[in-house]
């Protein structure tokens, strides 16, 4: 009898396992295939693309980049290097200085503190389109349209990745230490640039890849900002490639250029996912 | 104990740095984000865009830009659609994010290759969603991979136009913003449900319930902050959905402006100057937003922590 139970048990069992298999791989097939189709067709020809679907890649992958590189409706090369201006600018201030602003609240007590710290997470969720307006046209008073300074100084004043910054400290930074640094004479700032930094590291590399990707994702702001060829970001290039007269296309180059805005960030990620998923469920809500 | 470490470690001669390292932050905000609020407030009373070639305004007109948002039913048509396009991504989003995080959480049955699944399904949540609503509109085109495919298979004669439909759009929408969303979801509903006392499905289990019956008398209630806070964040961010549908349709919210959220009609307004029309919007969205991130606030953070 009992043992019947037990059989039945680990049938059961088998079974739920099964079942979660399925339901798994199915979201693994729906996730990945997208991406799938884009890197096949980013390595098949024009002609090829049109006249139907394969599973199997083709041999176009450099000619396809060769041909979008001498395309002089798209500056890709251009695009991608600002784009990684703008968002290796924002990933070291943005994590920087929400460091700094996490240290001022955790180490020192002052009046106004907790003000500081309530204000600083309250307006953590306020999106920054519903400022938009005044912004653009406060930036066009200062005459900084066409110009990346708008888009890479105001993420000093970053909430979540302080608010982020703040709970590392909370579990992993004691405060003997800083009493420590104290006794051995160092100054407050030089304090947090030796020793408190390095303390932090794992943290900040977690926020870096977050504060980089969200960056190069960017549409909404640099679209506002941005208008001169030159000047413009890989998302700006994208949104104008699918204004352009889509049928006129080689669809080789629609994809190269989808490639390249996507894959680069797909490889940081493989790379160093582990940290990535570890990071997410820190930074929001305990309990 | 903290406390009183901490006190002893304040010393009165210190105090001051804490205020020099706040502020980067505060000046920061003030000059990019305060500024700017006031500024979009101000534009928001005032009769200010281009018709044609003249410039109308700025002429003080009081709440009539308000008004007309309102009666004109541009506000309210937009935000339905904004709302539409939120729900139909979000309901299979919680569905399978809940499903997955009971699973990943569950230690009597582990599935294999755990992390790889949490790679795979964080992944699109880092992707350009301008690129990959590129993509999805390149896929779904009348000459796309998917109509060919359709076509081969004989289930289709003609190419299926997929936005020309105000159904097919939607899903397309709610289909990328579900694949974008649903990994991060699973992963902070995992971590809620791990942080529940284990001897409570222990003890469950002894009583002989099932897992439907624990999942609805335990799990849920005692999750229920952190289902609050993945609502809330997820309308605040659905309220923003702007870089899908924008680049899917061509900034045209097609058919008819039946996919148009309420950031692409500012966008429109922002991009035509008309500054009236754009502060007023933008005054309503930033006190629903403010609204919801007080009620985050409070199911978020314990009155003690500060």
């Amino acid at each position: 009898m009992a043992k019947n139970k037990e059989r039945s048990l680990s049938q059961h069992m088998a079974a739920k396992r099964t079942v979660r298999y399925i339901v798994l791989i199915l979201l693994t097939v729906i996730c990945l295939f997208p991406f799938y189709i884009l890197i096949i067709n980013s390595t098949r020809a024009h002609a090829d693309i049109n006249k139907g679907f394969s599973l199997i890649p083709g041999v176009w992958l450099v000619d396809n980049a060769k041909n979008l590189l001498k395309n002089g409706n798209l500056p890709v090369l251009r695009g991608m290097l600002n784009s990684l201006i703008v968002s290796a600018g924002t990933c070291i201030l943005s994590t920087y200085f929400s460091a700094l602003t996490a240290y001022a609240i955790h180490a020192y007590d002052f009046k106004g503190k907790k003000f500081a710290f309530t204000f600083i997470l309250a307006i953590m969720m306020i999106p920054t389109q519903v400022t938009a307006l005044g912004f653009v046209r406060f930036m066009n008073q200062l005459h900084l349209i066409d110009n990346f300074i708008p888009l890479i100084i105001p993420s000093i004043a970053a909430p979540t990745v302080f608010f982020f910054m703040k709970q590392y400290m909370e579990s992993s930074l004691p405060l003997e230490i800083v009493e420590a640094a104290r006794i051995d004479g160092a100054a407050e700032f030089r304090t947090f640039n030796s020793i408190i930094m390095p303390i932090m590291k794992p943290a900040i590399a977690v926020q870096a890849i977050f504060t980089f990707v969200n960056a190069w994702n960017n549409y909404f702001t640099p679209n506002l900002l941005l208008s001169k060829t030159k000047m413009k970001t890989l998302p700006i290039l994208i949104a104008q490639l699918r204004g352009a007269d889509f049928l006129k296309f080689d669809y080789g180059q629609v994809y190269m250029m989808i490639f390249i805005s996507i894959v680069p960030v797909i490889i940081v990620y493989i790379a160093l996912s582990k940290n990535i998923i570890q990071g997410i469920a820190v930074g929001a809500v305990k309990g | 104990m903290a406390a009183a470490r901490s006190k002893k470690s304040k010393v009165v001669s210190y105090t001051k740095w804490g205020y020099i390292f706040l502020i980067p932050f505060f000046l920061v905000y003030l000059a990019f984000q305060i500024i700017p609020l006031f500024s979009t407030i101000y534009n928001s009373f005032f009769e200010n865009y281009q018709s044609g070639l003249t410039q109308i305004g700025p002429n003080f007109v009081g709440i009539d830009n308000y008004i007309s948002l309102i009666q004109t039913g541009d506000l309210i048509k937009y935000t339905g659609n904004t709302m539409v396009l939120w729900i139909a991504g979000f309901i299979p989003q919680i569905l399978i994010s809940l499903l997955l995080g009971v699973w990943f959480a569950d230690n009597s049955c582990k599935v294999k290759a755990e992390g790889f699944f949490k790679t795979v399904i964080y992944m699109p949540n880092l992707i350009m969603a301008s690129a990959f609503a590129m993509l999805f509109f390149t896929i779904f085109s009348d000459i796309g991979p998917v109509n060919q495919m359709l076509k081969s298979m004989g289930v289709i004669k003609e190419a299926y136009t997929f936005l020309n439909y105000t159904g097919s759009t939607v899903a397309l929408v709610g289909s990328m913003n579900f694949l974008m969303w649903f990994g991060n979801t699973t992963i902070l509903l995992m971590a809620g449900i791990m942080g529940i006392d284990t001897s409570l499905f222990e003890a469950a289990s002894v009583d002989g319930a099932t897992s439907g019956q624990t999942f609805v008398n335990i799990t849920m209630p005692l999750l229920k902050p952190i289902f609050v806070y993945v609502l809330l964040t997820s309308l605040v961010g659905g309220i923003q959905m702007f870089d899908i549908p924008q680049i899917l349709t061509n900034g045209d919210g097609s058919p008819d402006r039946t996919t148009m959220t309420l950031i692409m009609f500012l966008n429109k307004h922002l991009y035509s100057k008309n500054y009236g029309m754009a502060g007023a919007l933008s005054v309503m969205l930033f006190v629903v937003t403010t609204i919801l991130s007080v009620i985050i606030y409070r199911v978020t953070v314990k009155p003690d922590e500060y």
